[in-house]
């Protein structure tokens, strides 16, 4: 395709192609402290596409393609580009891959242990291991947890955060806005920014980190923690799994040793500095 | 060279690996992806020297493989049970009768949804068991509902409502509007069981369905994944019985599909070098439009030639029913909103 470039997130190397320009630039500056190995070839393929040739440029809309496809999404207008691209580099590795047990949950670490949050959209998981990322913890990733079969350690995917609505303004006022994206506003999944890890979460991409908790966090009402048992916590998580069902006995077999190893609770947070304080505190119950 | 020429050249055993560089991947992986067939190619180069990151994914891609075999044999199975206990005989067809038979071209290969086959005089009564089994229909639409039942060689699609898994229900493998009519009762009789309970199209049908599945029933789009089955069906065949060729040929001629065979073998000669008899070895200007057809991909795994593909997809109304039929279809398609017809 006309513009393209190649970005390594933990360990999927995505290539990825447009027939417009400034998606692709956007997304270099985002991902310029990204390690970058030319020499390896692609595990995902993304495309940004006008589905006629004319739509380039008179009112242009943004197609995604790719390895992996959903037959009948919406196109994007070209300003929300960036939007597109996420979007298209989640589906590769939602439909495609297939070497970790994928869960639909941000992760923070701290000493090679990892709390993993998983949760619905809106659930407030990506605003609190972002906002855990800028202090004393390693943020995995905002969107997707890998589970290693074998080891049943957790994988980082820290690609650029996904910060919504407002928890655009919480983050804005606590980092460099060197840091930060541009503003997507009025997207379909409302305004939209991008925050870039810090630089040594990027650097640590590779290192494993042993699960220690699994939290299900919900915004709103007053704060609660609630323990849950293994099959509870072993549902929510198949819930939350994009190839579950396709890894076969692989999956349930990581799937059923993640919860019988690691206590899992429901948070609920009225705010973003009390699910803080709930998270630090299982935490310090759990790795005593 | 281009990635599907040089997709085409790994999977025939030609090509050098080692000469390949990571761009040359970029392109074969997606090319592969889109023709369905990265699975076949992680197994015709598990031994090869591979770059770490391509061996590690054809790692992935056939351990994905072997759970999608399983879990595709289970629904088979599944099947059965529905099915066995009201007496009713059928046939796995396609990428389920090939793992079931551990053919050599099912390894790697995907499999879509479950194919079967039953006698038409027990259509009826296989589509009540498969309801009462748990399984539902995925069209409501009244026009598409009726356009299988009268015009197709299968019951619309069932979806079972918990392992959310489709079958499809043949009763013959063409259209029963189309120009060809095999003789879908000698297909059943001649049908050759296997162990479980299950049964398999006697080789000279399995050759006989799949080039009539790529040549005389679709438009082509996907057709090199159906061509490579053919090739790795026919060497194998060919290798078991030394008269194979020979009752392919009868058994193609009976059922009206001895263009649809020949020139099955013969595109399979010319991408994927299939040892083919002399009888059978012989040129044909059109097939040029076929290979052209089958390698329309580019290197970021997108269809490439829309006027050929377009001429293709008319083709395959074309054959699939008579004008004024098509005609008709194809104005109610149109008026539902649906650019493109079932």
């Amino acid at each position: 395709m006309r513009h393209r470039t190649r970005i390594a997130v933990g360990p999927v190397q995505f290539r990825i192609g447009s027939d417009w320009a400034a998606p692709i630039a956007a997304l270099k500056s985002l991902y310029a402290g990204y390690p970058c190995d030319k020499a390896r070839p692609a595990d995902a393929t993304v495309r940004l596409f006008a589905a006629r040739p004319w739509r380039r440029w008179l009112r242009p809309s943004v197609h995604i393609g790719g390895d992996f496809i959903v037959p009948d999404a919406l196109p994007l207008p070209l300003s929300m580009g960036l939007l597109a691209a996420e979007m298209g580099m989640n589906l590769q590795v939602a439909l495609g891959w297939r070497r970790h047990l994928l869960l639909h949950a941000s992760a923070v670490a701290k000493d090679g242990r990892a709390v993993v949050l998983s949760g619905e959209s809106g659930s407030g998981k990506s605003t609190l291991a972002a906002l855990l990322g800028e202090g004393e913890w390693r943020l995995m990733g905002d969107e997707f947890t890998l589970v290693e079969p074998g080891s049943g350690d957790a994988l980082a995917f820290p690609r650029a955060v996904s910060l919504k609505n407002e928890a655009i303004a919480e983050v804005e006022a606590r980092v460099d806005p060197a840091r930060l994206g541009p503003l997507l506003a009025g997207t379909p999944k409302g305004d939209i920014r991008h925050l870039i890890p810090r630089a040594d979460a990027i650097a640590a991409m590779h290192e494993p980190a042993r699960p220690a908790l699994l939290l299900f966090p919900r915004f709103g009402g007053e704060p609660a923690i609630e323990r849950i048992g293994e099959g509870e916590a072993f549902v929510r998580l198949t819930e939350a799994s994009t190839n579950y069902v396709a890894l076969g006995e692989a999956g349930f077999a990581a799937m059923t040793r993640l919860v019988r190893e690691t206590p899992a609770f429901t948070i609920s947070y009225p705010d973003s500095a009390a699910g803080m304080a709930i998270v630090e505190q299982l935490w310090a119950e759990a790795v005593r | 060279m281009s990635a599907i020429g040089t997709l085409v050249d790994l999977l025939a055993g030609r090509g050098d690996v080692a000469a390949l560089g990571p761009r040359d991947w970029d392109g074969i992986l997606s090319a592969a992806r889109a023709e369905a067939l990265l699975g076949t190619l992680a197994h015709m180069l598990k031994d090869a020297r591979l770059p770490e990151s391509v061996a590690l994914l054809f790692a992935d891609t056939r351990a994905a493989a072997a759970v999608a075999t399983r879990q595709a044999l289970w629904e088979a199975e599944m099947a059965r049970r529905a099915l066995a206990p009201h007496g009713i005989e059928f046939v796995l067809l396609k990428g389920t009768a090939y793992a079931a038979a551990n053919l050599s071209c099912a390894a790697g290969r995907q499999i879509g949804d479950l194919d079967i086959l039953v006698p038409w005089h027990d259509l009826g009564r296989a589509e009540n068991a498969l309801l009462v089994a748990g399984w539902e229909w995925v069209k409501e639409d009244a026009y598409d509902d009726a356009y299988y039942r009268n015009h197709m060689h299968e019951l619309p699609p069932l979806i079972h409502r918990d392992r959310d898994r489709m079958i499809d229900v043949h009763h013959t493998i063409l259209p029963r509007t189309h120009r060809v009519t095999p003789d879908a009762l000698a297909l059943v009789s001649d049908a050759v069981p296997i162990e479980g309970g299950l049964a398999l199209l006697c080789p000279t049908d399995m050759a006989c369905h799949c080039a009539a599945h790529m040549l005389a029933d679709g438009d082509l789009q996907g057709g090199l994944r159906n061509l490579w089955d053919f090739h790795r069906l026919v060497t194998d065949f060919a290798a078991a019985d030394r008269g194979f060729w020979g009752k392919l040929d009868e058994r193609a001629e009976m059922h009206g599909l001895e263009v649809a065979v020949h020139r099955a073998a013969r595109l399979a000669r010319d991408l994927f070098r299939t040892r083919i008899p002399s009888g059978w070895n012989s040129y044909h200007p059109r097939d040029e439009r076929y290979r052209s057809r089958l390698l329309a991909r580019d290197g970021w795994g997108r269809a490439t030639d829309p006027l050929l593909q377009q001429a293709f997809y008319i083709r395959s109304h074309w054959l699939r029913m008579p004008p004024p039929m098509l005609a008709r279809h194809l104005w109610t398609k149109w008026r539902k909103g649906g650019p493109r017809p079932v």
